[in-house]
């Protein structure tokens, strides 16, 4: 066990440093030149150039790259060009809020998705799960800004149960969360049915009812630990899922994370923030992943670590 | 999981023959109703986009004056544009069926490839183990962790922007979700017990890897591939934004939606037409893809 | 040199009085605090660095300089300056500053401080964007190539008096002395936060910065030394960051914010404006706004005048304002109406798709032609983008269309063989000040027709240049109508050469909650971009 964290550590180590330069080599390859955006439409050509200078833009692309990853391993993320202020202190300021409705959207999915994945199997074919299905469809092909604006207008403008965006307090944080969470709500309900329905199917089910075991027992202690063997596969996938989905919730609510951050950089080529938080979010899924592969054996003890 | 209460081995199957087409599968389909309904849905959508210059009221690319009201408003679905115009006057539901081309390419094309790779790459790994595992699993991380909108920018100030490129971001993006629940789910089932045991008898590892772990990953699969369709549809529309993939005016289901996202709450048909129609075909194509699974899987009793 | 006083400065002073005794009339109380929201983080407060739309009106409400703008008007008046006089050439400018007018941090502003922030401005270490303004100065080169860390021409007379010289007669100079990078700014402040400046503030301005949660918020409370008496009125600003535009909108209707600092939403506009509730509380005015579309000359088959003129003639510029639901005024040429120079009687090219075919045969191109459209991506730009598509295609040019983030049109538009037309909108020239050197030195001259330069159609007209820089050296205030007059026909020679197709002029739109007062103008003020924020008063507090 220790051998093989010691391993997946270095790995994602090795993982993280090749995702600095392939990001690095595509913001290389952006004609967009920073220098220009930052000396601005009023600029004269030697504003350009000495700003071109400052920031080292015309070393050759190695060096650049040398001097980035000196700085990152000294935990320098190096200062935002069209902000001035340090990337590490923008990211720091924004991180808990994403965290945050990380961790609300993720209660949401689970508690909708699962719920309806199980009702949906136990119902199986009836009309229930017809409707429970097409609902999990509207869920993944909802645009995320039309639901944020939809619940918006419908519980805070209408009828006043939550705040109109912000954040702060625990109503601030339902809303977004639910927004978030809708998409993967639909994800885990059908991943939840169909793993659930192939478990059910499953001999020892039967065995376990031929026991005497109760159905309810049968469902909690031997269908439903088999059948979230692929969500939990998918907890880790849902860190990825988020970072397109936050930017736009982020935006609708007026919650201050990293999203609003990463999308205002990207359109600007603001290079040191997209790099930041790059390696932020690319963070977060290596991690994620490494949880998940760890989590997985423990809920089936016949997967081992190798 | 508990102990006195394990899997048992499905020695029946063993035995038999690799698993031929049942005769009468389309026979069988044909039978479910749902089934039938699906292939309707998914033969209508196809249908649109292949005979759209036929099928579409107008073009889609054309403004008309009278598309919009003289302050430049949108029309609501009406009498001449039966699903209404959009806010340059085009009629939305021609748009709506030439835009059932791009994304079907989008939905069908792309992530179809995206599913087969990541099926592909999930199975490798999880059922070698090894190296192969762990070469395959941290390229998936690195994929996963990979900026894809930062890819977007870049190809899009780099290339002409076209729907193949688009296609290909997406596929080359989209086949790592896959490839980590394949991954997970085989790495459970390539343990059970009567893996181990035609292992040991000498099987094939490609025979059963085809007739023991495929069939019980079919459901995942199914799922996360129609799933896909209208997520892929959807994010076509934000590459597209950022530059690559179909420029305006061609409409894509997606891109329709995105423009008109603000207005939502003043032209409500903008954004919900469209949203039916990704409902419609991934529904479509996840009750297709569950029939012919429950059609096609020889473990499965009846009992349904 | 004979200085003279010139009656024109004596005038700004009278009308300096008269407005600021008519905008804080006596009856108007002290108090009371508002809420403006903005979609984008703010990202500096350092005036010689922040050149967005958030900032510019947050860094003159936090600083001043020697001269400013009457409110919610494109008049000039004296600001930390109480006089000024300039020289018979124009060449050499004398400010006397006012007495007593403290920083932020308690210490009184000197010319010390004045010829500390040219410099500083000036210096390529600050990386200003504004630096090119102070080009006339003396020593501007100097300074710039690296080899001076101070400007000649700028001379402290004694702690309240300053000389600045030109290397030549400008008569956009008191302009630029208004301008937010001549604000100033002192020392110790500088030093002691150095890169961080920009996030603590320190100015003479009426408001001054107190808490800035990053991401979230920013809060500015009333300088009570402030120098002007009687501003501003309100004890507190609020800025929330990160709104959505169409949800600020949704709060301003539940009276959880005062004003929309992006303005209406195109995609509430209509509702908006025809709801009777909010009659009173919509307000339009008139921006120094031109929209345009580039053609650049060296590329074919643009460098064709036939070429040119027939897409101007194809433009449906009143389908275009419809589209935007008549946010605009068609435009036919550079200059915005409200810009000295510009030519009421000038009628550009009409919208004759006939005459335009007729002009593309004459070119040789009778089949037309196939070309590229680049746009800034946000709305409406991609569908303003594809109703000029339309326009041309009705003459036989497809032009395809290229949506693309704004850094990647920018850097388009910056090489001379990439973007054979640019859709301007969202990057649409608004002047940096009122006068129409602006609008032509970087975007229609040929210093701008340079790699990275912003003039996207690359037309160099030396002839014109030389016309420019004549009209520039008019600095008698007395020949004010000359100068106009040499700026009309050379805007005017520009149409003729057809290097751009003017679309529209946009007007501003932006809407107040019931319990601001002020007058209309200073929520759409044309140089305190969006709003001047220190005449705005509470009416909940009266």
């Amino acid at each position: 066990m220790g051998g093989y964290i010691l391993r997946r550590v270095f790995q994602s180590v090795l993982i993280l440093i090749g995702i600095t330069f392939l990001t690095f080599v595509l913001l290389y390859l952006i004609p967009a030149d920073p220098a220009r955006q930052i000396a601005g439409r009023s600029a004269t050509a030697q504003t350009v150039e000495n700003i071109r200078e400052q920031l080292g833009l015309n070393l050759p692309f190695y060096q650049q790259y040398f001097r980035y990853l000196t700085g990152l391993l000294q935990g320098d993320l190096g200062r935002s060009y069209l902000q001035k202020t340090e990337v590490g202190a923008l990211i720091w300021s924004r991180l808990p809020a994403t965290l945050l409705l990380m961790v609300g959207a993720i209660v949401c999915e689970l508690a909708i998705g699962l719920t309806m994945g199980l009702v949906a199997a136990l119902r199986r074919n009836t009309a229930t799960d017809t409707s429970l299905m097409v609902l999990s469809f509207v869920g993944v092909s909802s645009p995320q800004f039309v639901i944020g604006i939809l619940l918006l207008y419908v519980f805070s403008v209408q009828l006043g149960w939550f705040p109109i965006g912000g954040y702060g307090t625990f109503m601030h944080m339902v809303l977004p969360s639910l927004t978030l969470g809708f998409l993967g709500a639909g994800w885990y309900s059908r991943m939840m049915r169909s793993s659930m329905i192939d478990v059910l199917r499953q001999d020892f089910i039967r065995t376990a009812r031929a026991k005497g075991l109760k159905r309810w027992q049968v469902l909690f202690g031997h269908a439903l630990p088999n059948a979230l063997l692929p969500i939990i596969a998918m907890i880790g996938i849902d860190i990825g899922l988020f970072m397109s989905g936050i930017v736009v919730v982020e935006s609708v609510f007026g919650w201050p994370g990293i999203g609003q951050l990463a999308w205002q950089a990207i359109q600007r080529v603001d290079i040191p923030i997209i790099m930041g938080v790059t390696l932020v979010s690319a963070f977060a899924i290596v991690l994620g992943n490494f949880l998940a592969d760890l989590i997985a054996p423990l809920i089936d003890p016949r997967i081992k670590l190798r | 999981m508990p102990a006195d209460v394990k899997p048992e081995a499905m020695p029946d199957t063993v035995k038999t023959a690799a698993p031929e087409i049942p005769k009468g599968v389309w026979r069988r389909l044909l039978e479910r109703k749902l089934a039938v309904f699906a292939l309707a849905l998914v033969g209508v959508i196809v249908g649109a986009a292949v005979f759209a210059p036929f099928v579409a009221p107008f073009d889609p690319a054309e403004q008309f004056f009278e598309g919009l009201t003289l302050e430049g408003a949108p029309l609501p679905p009406g009498e001449t544009f039966w699903l209404g115009t959009d806010l340059l006057g085009r009629d939305l539901l021609s748009r709506l069926i030439y835009g059932a081309q791009t994304s079907l390419i989008i939905g069908v094309v792309a992530n179809g490839i995206a599913v087969a790779v990541g099926a592909f790459v999930g199975i490798l790994a999880g059922f070698f183990r090894g190296w192969v595992e762990t070469v395959l699993m941290r390229f998936t991380d690195l994929m996963m962790a990979f900026p894809a909108l930062l890819l977007a920018i870049t190809l899009a100030a780099l290339f002409r922007p076209s729907l193949w490129i688009v296609a290909m971001v997406i596929a080359m993006v989209n086949w790592v979700q896959m490839a980590r629940v394949v991954y997970t789910e085989t790495r459970s089932l390539s343990e059970r017990e009567f893996i181990l045991a035609e292992r040991a008898m000498g099987a094939g590892l490609f025979r059963i890897l085809f007739r023991h772990i495929l069939p019980h990953l079919l459901s995942t699969i199914v799922v996360f591939g129609t799933l896909g369709i209208s997520t892929t549809v959807l994010l076509e529309a934000t590459l597209s934004y950022l530059g690559i993939g179909v420029q305006p005016p061609t409409p894509s289901w997606g891109n329709i939606i995105y423009e008109n996202q603000t207005y939502f709450t003043s032209a409500p048909w903008l954004v919900f037409f469209p949203g039916i129609a990704i409902i419609a075909l991934a529904l479509g194509f996840n009750l297709l893809g569950d029939a012919l699974r429950e059609v096609l899987d020889p473990t499965q009793k009846g009992r349904h | 040199m004979k200085k003279t006083v010139l009656a024109g400065a004596a005038a700004l002073l009278a009308a300096t009085a008269l407005t600021s005794a008519s905008a804080l009339a006596d009856d108007i109380k002290q108090g009371g605090s508002m809420i403006v929201t903005y979609k984008d983080d703010v990202s500096t407060l350092d005036p010689a660095i922040g050149y967005d739309w958030q900032n510019w009106s947050m860094i003159k409400s936090l600083f001043d300089g020697l001269m400013d703008y009457e409110p919610g008007t494109t008049n000039l008046m004296t600001d930390l300056a109480e006089d000024y006089t300039i020289s018979d050439d124009g060449t050499v400018f004398t400010f006397k500053l006012r007495e007593g007018v403290k920083f932020h941090n308690g210490r009184e502003m000197t010319a010390e401080d004045v010829k500390y922030s040219l410099d500083r401005v000036t210096n390529p270490a600050t990386q200003s964007p504004g630096a090119g303004f102070f080009g006339s100065i003396k020593g501007f080169d100097a300074v710039a190539a690296g080899d001076a860390t101070s400007l000649e021409g700028v001379t402290v007379v004694d702690p309240y008096t300053v000389k600045i010289e030109l290397s030549r007669p400008d008569a956009t100079f008191l302009h630029v002395m208004a301008i937010n990078f001549s604000s100033i700014v002192p020392k110790e402040a500088v030093e002691e936060f150095g890169a961080d400046f920009g996030k603590h503030p320190v100015g003479t301005g009426a408001f001054s910065l107190e808490e800035w949660t990053l991401g979230q918020r920013l809060v500015f409370k009333r300088n009570e030394d402030y120098w002007r008496a009687g501003v501003p009125k309100l004890d507190e600003i609020t800025f929330e960051v990160g709104q959505e535009p169409v949800v600020a909108l949704l709060r301003l209707q539940r009276g959880e914010a005062d004003i929309p600092g992006d303005g209406i939403p195109p995609a509430k506009f209509l509702e908006v404006t025809k709801d009777p509730q909010y009659k009173d509380l919509i307000i339009e005015g008139g921006q120094l706004h031109t929209g345009y579309v580039t053609m650049n000359v060296k590329m074919p088959p643009f460098d064709k005048l036939e070429v040119r003129k027939a897409v101007n003639m194809a433009i449906n510029k009143d389908r275009v304002v419809r589209i935007i639901n008549g946010r605009a005024v068609p435009a036919n040429q550079p200059l915005p109406p409200t810009m000295p120079g510009y030519d009421n009687e000038y009628t550009g090219y009409a919208y004759d798709p006939e005459a335009a075919k007729a002009l593309l045969a004459e070119a040789g191109l009778a089949d037309g032609f196939e070309t590229e459209l680049y746009v800034y991506n946000t709305d409406p730009n991609p569908r303003i983008a594809q109703s000029i598509q339309a326009d041309l295609a009705e003459i036989g040019i497809k032009a395809e269309i290229k949506a693309l983030a704004q850094a990647n049109v920018i850097a388009a538009g910056g090489e001379p063989d990439q973007a054979p037309m640019i859709w301007s909108g969202g990057m649409a020239w608004i002047a940096d000040f009122p006068d129409p050197s602006n609008f032509y030195g970087p975007i229609l001259g040929c210093a701008g027709a340079v790699k990275g330069g912003w003039n996207w159609s690359w037309y160099c007209n030396e002839e014109l240049d030389k016309q420019a820089t004549a009209a520039d050296s008019i600095t008698d205030p007395a020949k004010k109508a000359e100068r106009e007059e040499a700026w009309r026909k050379i805007f005017i020679s520009v149409m003729d050469d057809a290097a751009w197709a003017p679309v529209f002029h946009e007007q501003r739109f932006t809407m107040r909650s019931e319990r601001l007062g002020g007058p209309d103008a200073i929520f759409v003020d044309p140089v305190h971009i969006p709003v001047n924020y220190d005449y705005v008063w509470a009416k909940d507090v009266q």
